[in-house]
């Protein structure tokens, strides 16, 4: 299972917390693909993404790229720019 | 609530949570007695009422942080590691609340000694201008049932960038 967090106006419209078979996803396997995979699955993920911008992402709590790989068992999250400080 | 996680010492000091702060305690043992401190730079950063908030009174508006626990600590403890390795300071603080805030509360705190001015002057602007553009947190603002997101500036982004490829304030 991949485990996926929202933040802020993504957690809003998404809620907090969901999972996804990795099994399910399209090779490879990455976290821009997941993003994809959510939006072409989900009217409400895509309205949420396509709100939010230019959404941010982390794998296991580390900033990433879309090109990053994704195993089974990750945590990613999604979120908009940080606004903190 | 203020001891250090374990992965992070007394000279380089995160705390993300709800309370408030007091500036000469936090000076106090940023400072530790430490006879080499020849510099104490320290920023406060505050909720400023926002164009929407005016003539609104205060029980209408609503100001929050969100945060992403464990990411947010472990991602400030990383750039002061950095922080540490680039300039030649003594001893860091960091505290970031989260949670409901009022116009005029306390966000964040960024301390940082030195034996001389130029390094804790310019290692606090760095992990301010990271903690601005990478830091995982977010604002929202309310006025009434009204809520937004705050978004990001370009300019914070900027702030940030100038740190990189070796630019600007070395030790």
């Amino acid at each position: 299972m991949i485990q996926i967090r929202y933040f802020a106006s993504l957690r809003e419209r998404l809620g907090a917390h969901e999972q996804v078979d990795a099994a399910e996803l399209p090779q490879p396997r990455t976290v821009g693909a997941l993003r994809d995979w959510l939006c072409a699955r989900s009217a409400a993920h895509a309205e949420a993404f396509a709100a939010a911008r230019q959404v941010r992402a982390a794998c296991n709590q580390v900033m990433c790229d879309d090109d990053e790989p994704l195993e089974d068992g990750a945590e990613v999250a999604f979120f908009p720019p940080v606004t903190g400080g | 609530m203020d001891t250090n996680p374990p992965w992070m010492d007394e000279l380089a000091h995160v705390r993300v949570g709800p309370a408030d702060f007091d500036l000469s305690d936090e000076v106090a043992r940023l400072r530790a007695d430490d006879r080499g401190v020849g510099a104490v730079v320290a920023f406060v950063g505050t909720v400023r009422e926002w164009q929407a908030a005016r003539g609104a009174s205060a029980s209408e508006l609503g100001f929050e942080l969100e945060h992403y626990p464990g990411m947010t600590e472990r991602s400030i403890a990383t750039i002061l590691a950095q922080a540490r390795q680039r300039f030649d300071v003594l001893a860091m603080r960091v505290i970031h609340r989260v949670g409901p805030l009022a116009v005029g509360d306390q966000i964040v705190l960024v301390a940082v000694t030195s034996a001389h001015r130029q390094s804790a002057f310019a290692c606090a602007e760095f992990l301010l201008d990271w903690l601005k553009a990478d830091a995982p947190f977010w604002k929202k603002e309310s006025v009434g049932r009204q809520g937004h997101w705050v978004e990001a500036r370009d300019s914070d982004q900027q702030a940030a960038s100038r740190w990189q490829a070796g630019q600007g304030g070395a030790a």
